[in-house]
């Protein structure tokens, strides 16, 4: 449990990072919180022969809104993410879903982009990105580019994000009346990812659903966008039929790898069944019941 | 006589017997001032990194060290070819069985010990151990005991074979360690024929790890200008390893010494002796230096001595109205790669036999085979006394399943099976002489306390409705204190335990015993032992241990072993020195001793209460001016050797409600109820009840070691393992009857075990109940989401309509 040596560099700019990165290429690895890298590098997995922590760069920091769009900065910690009141009140999906990671010490440390960048299957963040329709703000030696949750995501621990490349921050639309969300995550513990998780984000009007974004965690090489379902629900009331067609729906698209925490066939129903409460306690909350 | 309200302010001044008095130990560890073996930095320390096998089973066709020994701060790489030419490639185990102390010719199972690589720092260690290539050629691995046992399997010992004994009796099978009996086969078969019921199952005891907060690890120190090795050690056992290492190092055990300092729990995973402490020993005496050697987290979940992987077959006979009549138990037991197992010597299956439990069994036959597998060696008490969990599961399980047969309430078959309050003593069908008990009452201030009545109700409407709720019951006894010296020796040193005593000339006093606290409260309880029967404050009094120098001979503390054997030592040892106080009172007050009696903390003379010399008075005295004839200085030392176990018992109730669309467990109710005889700190009791209930909810739901059919570990990080935190740790409720054991000075039997024994069956009991409406009999551990949810998808129960 002992990384072998490497070298450790804090940059205190952008520019400085991005010089860093591209000096040493495929040697260097941008340290965030370290929640996820330093495991890896204590086991040896991974071997960076060059750390470039982000933690010193001020504007990587903090929560705005403007335009109708919340940026959040890269290196937001999650418990920044819970406790900031604009989230709270303009996207309260990604505090509810942050507050369900892990534990308070991986919480105060990790950050919503290591967790988007890394694509672990089993992290929160890409199905809840999913859910918002979020967008990457991505910084290169050749300038910035802004590129859409939808696609982002190529495989497990796989994106589009381009080697040298650093997420500055992450966009998402401020929620609008009449929307409701719900992230539903099993899991066997404190500390543990999740068995099945399900992030839904959808609009009522007038007792119908106007639009409904379904994401799931951990049943897929990436966070799964659930769209079958969510076409068999938008424009209609909910039913307990058409709740259960969309599950059915849902669990259809789910290719889960048995683990400790279960078999296939327990994941895919628990994808099912996270997918079901989340939909109803998003749309109880949509229509002022939740 | 402590009537006056001044006599009961000198009783409260001692703290002794019966105060809920703060743990002393925990003002330092919770300022982090505890001093752990990882704490220790000598002068020239060198640190040690374990190169290990990837294959569970494998030939090693070469081990080449070159580039390892290349790199600049290694001193030097260990293998089995280093060690043979001192015979310390392999080394005898506990069980009568021989280790691998490095791997010798080939591995038997994942992460087996192959090289030590000793570097000058840490770092550089871990680097080396990746430059140690060793060329493997794979073998089929066993993982399954029952496959172990097939006429054609590979063998996994082939040090052993043509050798018909392992250490523990006959050998049938390559793969065989022993069999071992008790009981009366041909009667119990007998009554099995002729009996109205009778009911089998099959049930596992997972493979699980006590994994202890601190790993284990140890600091080898070799002095080699005059000889004395110095060892800091993680163990549960100090002297036994000052005793093993003069065995096979030559060394005389005079020059050995021993440190178990502060201990970050043990719950038996540190009682045995590992081959990273044995090369590390090695190295500091090649080198000359202190090597240090500390385990990570996957090492001890993965090599470290597991517990329970028992395989059994329960079966119960009983008349028509669920009165048990005979009993018999097949165990298959999985003892991994060697027989390392830590158990008393001569039992290879540990106290296994106390499996007829809380019940009246008139016949019982068990039977035990130990089978070698491809996995970690190993098979501790895990917070339990000798196998004793295994056996209050498999009778506790039982009892509920002929309950269920018979369509009698698990409490109703209990309370018509219990061994009656006037039975005590007590001869088990298996041969334990129970010392006391009374499991009625206890059962019932339960059953009353959570309104058992009420609760079945609820659960009948909760069944209509379609929603699954359990109640599970466990009114078990357990056997601790090993032990009477006659049945219980560890390498030939027999069970007892020691105390040595030193009042000092003002009054204060320290004591020495020779067991470890490893989260215990030693230096609480034992002081307040003392402190009631020399009427010193416990606050005056200090409690040592852990130092073979220092210490008088112990055999350390695990099986619930502390207050029922050490604290009886104490207390023995304490009474020598009030024995010789109260000659030297009768001197100072110049009466005969038959004229003086105790007061709380002083002697007075009989008829004159004026008359009095306290235990402060008679301390200094007792350093000059002692009656002609006797010695100066008050001191003392007991050897003790309890003249039987002791047995406690308790009654707990467990209520769960079950989400069958994800099948997770919510323990809404646990109901404890313990009975340890005399409680010497209720505070202390009360918190080792917490901390088993919560290891035992652990064991129940969750904890698992897992092997895939290569024989690679699965879930040996604490990502998948499962240590339960604030979060997941039901409430607790607890409750006490005291029926004191007639044979200990204090009538005290030991607690700590208690709840981790008897807890799992209750949980178990819990999630097997709420099933017991539906043809199920019984479902294994651990109950898991997964597993439970396993469990009512076949049943269908999870259907949406
Ligand atoms: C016990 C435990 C339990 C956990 N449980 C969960 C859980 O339930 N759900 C969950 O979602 N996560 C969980 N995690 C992971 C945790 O949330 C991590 O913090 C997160 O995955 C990574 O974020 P980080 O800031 O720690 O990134 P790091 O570990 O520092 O980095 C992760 C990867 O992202 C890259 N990276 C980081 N930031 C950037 C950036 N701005 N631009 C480009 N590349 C970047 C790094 O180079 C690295 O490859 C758990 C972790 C632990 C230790």
């Amino acid at each position: 449990m002992i990384p072998p040596e490497f070298e450790y560099h804090r940059p205190e700019t952008i520019d400085q990072a991005l010089v860093l990165l591209t000096q040493h290429g495929e040697e260097a690895k941008i340290l965030a919180g370290g929640h996820s890298l330093l495991p890896l590098m204590k086991l040896r997995f991974a071997e960076p022969a060059h750390l470039v922590d982000l933690n010193f760069i001020e504007s990587l920091r903090g929560i705005k809104e403007s335009n109708g769009l919340i940026e959040i900065a890269a290196m937001t910690t999650e418990s920044q993410l819970i406790t900031s009141p604009l989230l709270l009140d303009k996207c309260p999906l990604i505090p509810d879903a942050a507050s369900q990671i892990a534990d308070p010490q991986v919480r105060s440390r990790g950050t919503i982009g290591g967790d988007i960048v890394h694509a672990d299957p089993g992290n929160d963040h890409p199905a809840i990105m999913l859910a918002l329709e979020a967008s990457f703000v991505i910084l290169g030696s050749n300038g910035e580019r802004i590129v859409p949750a939808s696609g982002f995501f190529l495989g497990a621990f796989d994106t589009q994000l381009e080697e040298n490349e650093i997420l500055k921050a992450i966009q998402v639309p401020v929620s609008v009346a009449g929307s409701g969300h719900a992230y539903c995550k099993l899991k066997r513990k404190t500390g543990d990812f999740a068995t099945a998780a399900s992030a839904v984000s959808l609009v009522v009007e007038g007792g119908v659903c106007k639009k409904i974004n379904i994401a799931l965690t951990n049943v897929g090489a990436t966070a799964l966008k659930a769209e079958a379902a969510e076409s068999i629900l938008t424009g209609q009331t909910l039913s307990d039929l058409l709740m259960e067609k969309a599950v059915e729906k849902a669990m259809a698209i789910c290719d889960p790898a048995e683990d400790l925490r279960g078999d296939r066939e327990y994941k895919i129903h628990m994808a099912g069944e996270m997918t079901r409460r989340a939909i109803r306690e998003a749309f109880a909350k949509a229509t002022g019941g939740g | 006589m402590a009537s006056t309200p001044e006599d009961k302010q000198r009783k409260e001044n001692l703290a002794g017997i019966g105060c809920a008095r703060k743990r002393k130990e925990d003002p330092r560890f919770i300022q982090g001032k505890g001093h752990y073996v990882d704490d220790i930095k000598l002068p020239d320390m060198v640190y040690g990194a374990l190169v290990r096998s990837p294959y569970a089973h494998a030939r090693i066709k070469g081990i080449n060290k070159d580039a390892a020994l290349a790199l600049p701060g290694v001193l030097t790489v260990l293998t089995a070819d280093d060690l043979k030419p001192l015979k310390l490639h392999w080394m005898p185990t506990l069980a009568g069985d021989v280790q691998a102390v490095l791997a010798d010719e080939k591995v038997c199972f994942q992460q087996q010990e192959v090289a030590m690589v000793i570097a000058t720092d840490r770092y550089i260690a871990a680097d080396a151990v990746e430059l140690v290539e060793v060329d493997y050629e794979e073998l089929p691995a066993l993982v399954d005991p029952h496959q172990a046992m097939v006429d054609d399997a590979p063998v996994i010992r082939e040090d052993l074979v043509g050798k018909d004994e392992a250490g523990q009796g006959k050998r049938i099978h390559d793969n065989h360690i022993f069999s071992w009996e008790v009981g009366d086969k041909s009667k119990t078969d007998a009554t099995f024929k002729k009996a109205a019921v009778t009911v089998k199952e099959e049930m596992l005891n997972q493979r699980v790890h006590p994994c202890p907060l601190e790993t284990c690890g140890c600091v080898a120190s070799f002095d080699k200008v005059n000889g004395h090795l110095t060892v800091h050690i993680t163990s549960q056992a100090p002297h036994i390893v000052r005793t093993v290492v003069s065995m096979l190092s030559g060394i005389a055990e005079s020059k050995v010494r021993i440190i178990s300092p502060d201990i970050g729990g043990g719950f038996g995973n540190k009682v045995g002796i590992y081959p990273g402490y044995v090369v590390a020993i090695v190295a500091s005496i090649v080198l000359g230096q202190p090597v240090k050697w500390i385990e990570s987290r996957i090492e001890n979940l993965s090599s470290t001595a597991f517990a329970r992987d028992y395989h059994m077959v329960g079966e119960l006979a009983a008349d028509k109205n669920g009165l048990i009549q005979a009993m018999r138990v097949n165990v298959l037991a999985d003892h991994g790669a060697f027989n390392s197992h830590a158990q008393p010597t001569k039992w290879p299956a540990g106290l296994f036999s106390i499996c007829t439990g809380s019940y009246d069994i008139p016949v019982a036959y068990a039977r035990v085979d130990g089978v070698y597998t491809n996995k970690a060696p190993g098979g501790v008490a895990y917070r339990c006394s000798f196998r004793v969990t295994e056996a209050v599961y498999v009778i506790e399980r039982m009892i509920d399943v002929l309950a269920k047969k018979l369509a009698i309430d698990p409490a109703e078959i209990r309370r018509r099976n219990f061994i009656k309050a006037d039975q005590f003593p007590y001869q088990s069908a298996l041969g334990w002489s129970y010392d006391s008990g009374n499991y009625p009452a206890a059962l019932d201030k339960v059953l009353e306390a959570v309104d058992y009545e009420g609760l079945r109700k609820e659960q009948a409407e909760k069944r209509a409705r379609g929603e699954l709720m359990g109640i599970g019951l466990s009114t078990f006894t357990e056997i601790v204190g090993a032990g009477p010296s006659k049945a219980c020796d560890v390498l030939g040193v027999g069970m007892f335990e020691s105390c040595e005593i030193r009042v000092h000339p003002t009054g204060s006093v320290i004591a020495r015993i020779g067991t470890i606290s490893q989260g215990q409260g030693h230096q609480t309880t034992y002081a307040q032992i003392i402190a009631s029967e020399l009427g010193i404050p416990s606050d005056q009094i200090q409690i040592e241990e852990g130092d073979t120098d220092t210490v008088p001979y112990g055999l350390g503390t695990y099986g619930s072993r502390s207050t029922p054997v050490g604290g009886a030592a104490a207390a023995t040892a304490a009474r020598k020195i009030r024995d010789k106080a109260r000659k030297i009172a009768a001197h100072l007050l110049d009466v005969s001793e038959q004229d003086l009696e105790w007061d709380i903390d002083r002697f007075r003379v009989e008829g004159a209460p004026d008359q009095v010399k306290t235990m402060k008075d008679i301390a200094w005295a007792a350093y000059n001016n002692v009656p002609d004839g006797l010695e100066m200085g008050l001191e003392s030392v007991n050897y003790y050797d309890p003249p039987n176990f002791t047995f406690p018992f308790g009654a707990y109730l467990c209520v769960v409600d079950i989400d069958k669309y994800t099948g997770e467990t919510k323990v809404r109710r646990f109901y404890a109820l313990d009975d340890c005889g005399t409680r010497i700190n209720p505070m202390i009791i009360e918190g080792q009840i917490h901390g088993g209930l919560t290891e035992a909810f652990a064991v129940a739901m969750e904890q698992q070691l897992v092997f895939d059919e290569s024989g690679s570990i699965h879930g040996n990080s604490l990502m998948d393992y499962f240590l339960p935190t604030f979060v997941e740790t039901p409430v607790w409720e607890t409750d006490y009857t005291v029926t004191p054991s007639p044979h200990h000075p204090l009538g005290a039997k030991g607690v700590a075990e208690s709840p981790h024994v008897g807890g799992i069956p209750c949980f178990s009991n819990a999630v097997n109940d709420a099933f017991s409406h539906l043809d199920i009999k019984h479902i294994n551990m651990p109950h898991s989401a997964f597993r439970v949810w396993k469990t009512i998808h076949a049943q269908g129960l999870d259907k949406r309509t």
